[in-house]
């Protein structure tokens, strides 16, 4: 008799919390959501030289910035100021030997970031911002002739990208800091 | 009059919301498909850098962290510079080499990402380069926000 009465109850579950439920999970993982993209200037450190003396580099082909702890600049040993180091850099790399004193071509250009041991990591960023700007301006540009486009919207690992690309590749170097 | 009302009356008013938990339930599984749960608890304070010219890390899974800046003592009191990567505080800046050597032979494109604080001394960043540059670590990222 019992177990008749319970037969008609009907066995669904009532569905009209789910959408309560669902508006919960979502609100927590709204709150818990870091959308935190990762964003940050790229380098490629240099290996371990393994006793073989790296190929000799010409004078005019190397640029040296000189950071001291205070965020003093040396370009060559002439004092300068970080906002010019951006033009600095870019009228050095792209000379094409008209300059006896400035690179031969963007391909031979190198330019070399020493600091101090305690030169705020700021500064040193600010610096490494600045010639990197140099080099995207220089390929700005160089896609903006060649393509008419802007270099930004070239896509990532097409052709036209690798091209500009190796017209002014990045060649950074990190010097490791004097002791001091 | 009366004939114009009455069509009025016949239209169905209100938005059907059958539909609800469906969409509710899609957010949700947006938002837990891209929820990363913050996997390592901070034992230095970073504030970042900003910079201008910075790229985007593509590839989330190749990236692994090293944190420099100073401790966090209790009391928000802060310490000297220090190094963490993972969960725990770098006593022996000569372990990095191992530890990133470690990381390498798992994931062999490996990108380390340097997370720092504006205020470090570089003497500390060339120092961890070193390491990297030991343990064969080459590729490196200087994480910094954008400048607005």
């Amino acid at each position: 008799m019992l177990n008749r009465k319970r037969k008609r109850e009907s066995g669904d579950i009532d569905g009209s919390s789910l959408a309560d439920i669902a508006f919960l999970l979502l609100i927590f993982f709204l709150v818990v959501t870091t959308i935190d993209v990762d964003t940050g200037i790229g380098l490629v450190l240099p290996p371990i030289p393994d006793d073989i003396e790296p190929p000799p580099v010409r004078e005019r082909n190397l640029m040296n910035i000189l950071v001291n702890e205070r965020g003093m600049v040396l370009i060559n040993e002439q004092p300068a100021a970080i906002a010019t180091v951006r033009e600095r850099v870019k009228e050095f790399i792209d000379n094409n030997g008209v300059d006896p004193e400035m690179s031969e071509s963007p391909d031979d250009a190198i330019v070399s970031i020493k600091t101090d041991r305690r030169t705020p990591y700021n500064i040193y960023i600010d610096m490494l911002d600045e010639v990197m700007g140099a080099y995207e301006e220089l390929r700005h540009t160089a896609s903006m002739d060649r393509f008419g486009v802007p270099f930004s919207s070239l896509e990532q690992g097409s052709e036209r990208r690798a091209e500009i690309q190796e017209m002014y590749p990045k060649k950074i170097s990190i010097a490791e800091p004097d002791e001091g | 009059m009366s004939k114009f009302k009455k069509k009025q009356a016949n239209t169905k008013q209100g938005v059907p919301t059958s539909a609800m938990p469906d969409v509710v339930f899609m957010l949700l599984i947006f938002f837990m498909v891209t929820t990363v749960l913050r996997e390592v608890e901070l034992q230095v304070q970073i504030d970042y850098a900003v910079a201008e010219n910075i790229e985007k890390i593509e590839q989330k899974r190749l990236v692994s962290y090293i944190y420099i800046g100073p401790e966090r003592l209790g009391g928000g009191r802060l310490g000297d510079t220090r190094v963490q990567i993972d969960d725990a505080l770098v006593d022996d800046i000569n372990a990095i080499r191992n530890i990133m050597y470690d990381k390498l032979m798992e994931q062999p494109r490996l990108i380390v990402s340097l997370r720092v604080d504006r205020d470090s001394e570089f003497g500390v960043i060339t120092d961890v380069q070193q390491e990297l540059r030991q343990a064969g670590t080459l590729r490196i990222n200087y994480s910094t926000r954008r400048q607005i």
